[in-house]
């Protein structure tokens, strides 16, 4: 810590920060644009003027930019010197000479950076008359809207797009007054961060689309704190509602997790809530009945002696009450058995070897990262941003060394150029992260795995070692070995994206070997397919394929479906035979699916937006989502459903199986602690859902019924449908949305909560880790590597390849998320597809079926194989088959055989 | 579509020149593009494309040095290009006034051509040669000290080599 002295006033700040993150982590107000905690500091915009003085002596000071002020021991400032407010005023000033006075149709009014530092200068007065000058407005796509009239030309925009996320179709052209921040031609901005843009963005330059096509502004939204059901990262996110529509999601800072950022697939992925077609009555063979009806339905089969399929995406007091319902001994994961293997191995490693989840905060901080077999980009995404960030290191540690603060950005990229920190990419295919890497490895899935299992060897001895590694991997295992023994934080990354449940295992024994030899636990970061993944595998429900296994017995008399589509995670014949044999099949989900179409009792439960519960994400972490709106017709919790058809269980409220589950499962004693429980109160009040500025609070329904309707009772959380209480002084988990006087935007504001900015939320980050590190186990290695393979003529090696539109399910409902999916195909390396005499279409045989599918060339492709993206809508249901025959598909009569 | 089937093989040629000068590709941006502006007269939209895949940029990379830079045409200009500087020390020695003169006579504001193709006006930054504001550039030909009652000498033909002519 170092003194300051502010306007004469003592204070005690963190050495070797930036004055203006300094003064805003002490509280004070001081405006600022360019600055950005995740981004540092160019000094570009000139707002956050203060008066710098040389001693207690010099009276008269100079003007120095905040942002650019390194905070030392005795620093004496000006925040309210006449020549700092008259500076920072006649900014803003000439700022707005350009910027249309369009607050009133602007959709970033009542959230913007911009009007919040106007005001605080207190430039209320225009005295320009001339002309300002005009931009033509660019389609960026479905995501964002444009309008560079309102730009103030802060970089910020760019500063996130380029450097941050390696996004390349964002620029700035021209110069001076003139300056544009567009694509070189309309289209929509590729990088898979663009949304963030939205909340970068200090002005209303970039807008969300989605929001846009149903605006409201953001005093009017009802929110909650809730966790993004895309992935198995589990960012933090605030979704917004009004007249029953999910408005929007925006980013909920995390500051071990997400930070300031989300992806676009978690943030415009929302849409799948507010489908038409979602499933909103109960229904008995295709025809809507009543609650009662459903519920007595649940009983009915529940007393038959139903077997239940739990969800990787419902949650964890979902899933917990299906298993009290059904019995521990008859709860089955809803997942394929494939992943379900490689959970397993992830869940036995957390719990129980010498190994260190890391945090994203954490992973940010690797200086050598290894990722095995996940296309992180496409499968997490802002874990991938993390890494991305993980690779400035190097950037960082030099400019350390020639005495470079790491937030002075501009001077860090220049004396660093595109030097990046050793990332190696041994991949199954090309991989979004290929382009930072050093060095990038593609073979099939078993070779990965048993070049990760060499490095681990090479790092140990003690790891068993792999036979008949060609000489081109033995030197790839040993220059990587080597790379992460040198490592003050190395970092191996891995997960079930890549089907191969050697990969994970060797991912696993790489880290453990580091952590032997480093006499700590090594981190290693697990990617996992859905949002609960983890958690439905720490309730130890057995694999799905045993349950299609025991009904071909006929044993299983009826059967309860979890928020999941049996058809994605088995293959069909089997499902089909499966279904056919159960005597009754219950599903619970809210949007149609295939199993929903096949079952006789579907059950409606309500979206992540009109529910409660907790998640464990793949770092291990559980956390709380709230409601942001209640569900649609006769839905509602999952876990209520269950809870009320249980014979024994009296579960009136959320906390209650939250409680019961913690109980029984110790891994998960913890969770309670997730969030305050729902008899939390402020001063006597619940947490308002609704800001204290909302409007038409007694005209909204005032159409249908001119009686204000009562505010609905939330008897399952601490928040309440209301604008009464005090949503300020919530603790983090609680918090419903983040504004604090004079701080309008979601970015920005959130510096009143922070411990310091861009740190740790006050009083903690949200979330309970579950695993912390076995600090002396001896692990036992895993010593089955599997063997090389070798093609087979006519036969292809299948490659899972992911798409972060298109790949998860429910994102791929989302009208605006539609549009950048990509259309069904399969990928050959040229030289195969030279070989199938160049198709433009293959027949596969998809489990016995004959599917026929475009296919494109891509080197990335490993000779032998063929890559099978995930999940696109489209592609032929079910887990992607190991191996794949296929031919060249003719037009017309028959195929040609290779 | 490639570089080759929209650039002619001089004008990759001699950027592929440009290219050796230099360490990393898109350092040659700006000869590429003057490759390019010296053989079309100006920089449309497919040619930059064809350069950015040629330099290994995306075209907003490319496109971003080409906008930025007054000398490099991002549209169709006339025979003589007339840059009246507008910075500072010509701005104080009434460059505004001798930039009107110049649109009155030629029928043209800024960014403008004129009909005949003969001429565009475009303003620009100090040219460095403040000693001498207000500075007008005739195509490659720097009039100094120009006053505006005698704005046709800016046109004369006769004024001497670039560093001594005088409109005064
Ligand atoms: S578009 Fe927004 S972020 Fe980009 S420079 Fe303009 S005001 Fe700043
Ligand atoms: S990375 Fe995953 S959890 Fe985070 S916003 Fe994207 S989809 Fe959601
Ligand atoms: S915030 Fe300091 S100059 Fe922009
Ligand atoms: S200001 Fe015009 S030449 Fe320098």
């Amino acid at each position: 810590m170092v003194g300051i002295v502010v306007d004469g006033e003592p204070h005690e700040v963190p050495a070797g920060g930036n004055l203006l993150q300094s003064l805003l982590s002490l509280g004070l107000d001081l405006p600022y644009f360019c600055w950005h905690p995740a981004l540092g500091s160019v000094g570009a915009c000139r707002q956050c003027a203060v008066v710098q003085y040389r001693d207690e002596n010099d009276v008269t000071g100079r003007v120095a930019m905040a942002c650019m002020t390194p905070v030392a021991e005795g620093l004496r400032i000006g925040l309210k010197a006449p020549a700092a407010v008259e500076f920072r005023a006649g900014i803003i000033e000439l700022l707005m000479t350009n910027h249309p006075h369009d607050c009133p149709v602007c959709e970033e009014g009542g959230e913007c950076h911009l009007q919040d530092m106007t005001v605080m200068t207190g430039h209320t007065f225009r005295q320009y008359r001339g002309l300002k000058r005009t931009h033509r407005n660019q389609y960026l796509g479905p995501f964002i809207n444009h309008e560079m009239n309102r730009c103030i030309a802060c970089y910020r925009c760019v500063r996130f797009y380029r450097d941050y996320a390696g996004g390349d179709d964002l620029q700035v052209f021209a110069s001076r007054n003139q300056v544009y921040f567009g694509r070189f031609e309309d289209g929509a901005l590729e990088n898979e961060f663009s949304g963030n843009l939205v909340e970068v963005c200090p002005t209303g330059v970039f807008t969300d689309r989605t929001f846009s096509a149903h605006f409201t502004r953001k005093w009017d939204l009802q929110t909650a704190p809730s966790v993004c059901v895309h992935c198995g990262v589990g960012c933090n996110t605030t979704p917004g509602e009004r007249y029953g529509t999910l408005k929007r999601v925006i980013n909920r800072y995390h500051g071990d997790l997400n930070g300031y950022f989300l992806c676009d697939r978690g943030r415009f992925g929302y849409g799948f809530v507010n489908c038409a077609d979602r499933l909103t009555e109960p229904m008995l063979h295709g025809q809507p009945v009543t609650r009662a009806e459903g519920r007595a339905r649940l009983r009915d089969v529940t007393f038959k002696g139903a077997i239940g399929i739990g969800s990787p995406r419902a949650s964890l007091e979902a899933n917990f009450a299906l298993r009290e319902l059904v019995g521990p001994e008859n709860f089955y994961a809803g997942c394929a058995d494939a992943d379900y293997a490689m959970l397993d191995t992830i869940r036995r490693v957390l719990a129980s070897w010498p190994v260190h989840s890391p945090s994203l905060r954490e992973v940010e901080g690797a200086d050598v990262v290894l990722v095995l077999g996940e296309d992180v980009g496409n499968t997490a995404p802002r874990l991938a941003l993390a890494i991305r960030q993980a690779t400035r290191n190097c950037m960082l540690a030099a400019a350390a060394e020639l005495k470079i603060a790491p937030w002075q950005d501009a001077a860090v990229r220049e004396l660093a150029q595109q030097v990046r920190g050793p990332l190696f990419v041994l991949a199954t295919t090309g991989t979004r992260l290929d382009e930072l890497a050093e060095v990038v490895v593609r073979r099939t899935p078993a070779d990965i795995a048993r070049l990760g299992f060499a490095i681990a060897h090479a790092l140990e001895p003690a790891a068993p070692a792999v036979s008949g590694l060609s000489d081109e991997d033995r030197q790839h295992a040993e220059s990587i070995a080597e790379a992460l023994k040198r490592a003050d934080n190395p970092l191996v990354v891995s997960g079930t994206g890549s089907g191969e449940p050697a990969i994970v295992e060797a991912a696993a024994q790489i880290a453990c070997a580091l952590s032997r030899r480093r006499k700590q636990p090594a981190s290693v970061s697990f990617v996992v397919p859905e949002c609960n993944s983890l958690g439905l595998m720490l309730l130890d429900p057995k694999r799905l394929g045993k349950a299609l296994e025991s009904a071909e017995s006929g044993s299983v008399p009826a059967a309860i479906v979890l928020e999941s589509d049996l058809f994605r995670s088995a293959r069909t014949e089997a499902v089909e035979s499966f279904l056919s044999r159960v005597g009754e099949t219950v599903l619970l989900d809210h949007s149609p699916q295939a199993t929903a179409h096949r079952a006789q009792i579907v059950l409606p439960v309500g979206t992540f937006a009109e529910t409660e519960g907790t998640f464990v994400n793949g770092e291990g972490r559980a956390q709380r989502f709230f409601a942001a709106m209640s569900p649609r017709g006769a839905a509602m919790d999952s876990w209520r459903w269950l809870a009320e058809a249980h014979p024994r269980h009296d579960w009136q409220c959320l906390d209650e199986v939250t409680g019961a589950c913690a109980a029984a499962i110790p891994v998960l004693a913890r969770m309670v602690d997730a969030a305050p429980r729902a008899d939390f109160r402020i001063d006597g009040l619940k947490i308002p859902r609704q800001t204290h500025r909302r409007s038409g609070r007694t005209a909204a329904s005032a159409h249908i019924d001119i009686r204000e309707p009562q505010p609905q009772d939330d008897t399952d959380s601490a928040l309440a449908f209301t604008m009464e209480g005090d949503a300020f002084d919530a603790p983090a988990a609680l918090r419903t949305y983040s504004w604090a006087p004079s701080w309008n935007s979601n970015g920005q504001s959130i510096a009143k909560f922070q411990d310091e900015v861009g740190g740790a939320l006050r009083g903690g980050d949200p979330g309970v880790r579950l695993f912390e590190p076995v600090q002396r186990g001896a692990a036992p290695w895993f010593t089955e590597i599997p063997r090389a393979v070798a093609a087979e003529p006519g036969v292809w090696l299948t490659v899972p390849r992911y798409h972060v539109f298109g790949s998860e399910a429910l994102s791929a409902r989302a009208e605006s998320v539609v549009e950048r999916i990509p259309a069904p195909y399969v990928a050959l390396h040229p030289s195969d597809l030279a070989r199938l005499g160049h198709a433009d279409s293959v027949e596969l045989n998809w489990h016995g079926f004959r599917e026929v599918l475009p296919v494109l060339a891509d080197d990335t492709v490993v000779p032998g194989t063929i890559g099978v993206p995930v999940g696109l809508p489209g592609m032929p249901c079910g887990p992607c088959p190991r191996t794949l025959a296929l031919r060249k598909a003719e037009p017309h009569g028959s195929g040609v055989s290779t | 579509m490639t570089p080759e089937t929209i650039l002619t093989a001089a004008e990759i040629a001699e950027i592929q020149a440009e290219l050796a000068h230099y360490p990393s590709p898109s350092a040659a941006s700006i000869e590429a593009l003057k490759v390019v502006q010296k053989h079309r007269g100006w920089v449309a939209d497919e040619p930059l494309k064809a350069v950015a895949s040629l330099l290994n940029m995306s075209p907003e990379d490319l496109d971003a040095v080409a906008t930025f830079y007054n000398l490099i045409f991002r549209k169709p200009v006339g025979r003589t290009v007339i840059y009246c500087c507008n910075s500072v020390s010509c701005w104080m020695l009434e460059a505004d006034v001798v930039r009107e003169r110049l649109s009155e006579r030629l029928g043209i504001g800024f960014g403008e051509t004129t009909p005949d193709g003969a001429y565009t006006l475009l303003p620009i930054v100090c040219l460095g040669a403040c000693d001498h504001a207000p500075v007008v550039m005739v195509g490659e030909r720097l009039c100094h000290d120009v006053r505006p009652a005698q704005i046709d000498a800016v046109f004369a033909d006769d004024v001497g080599p670039a560093s001594t002519a005088s409109a005064r």
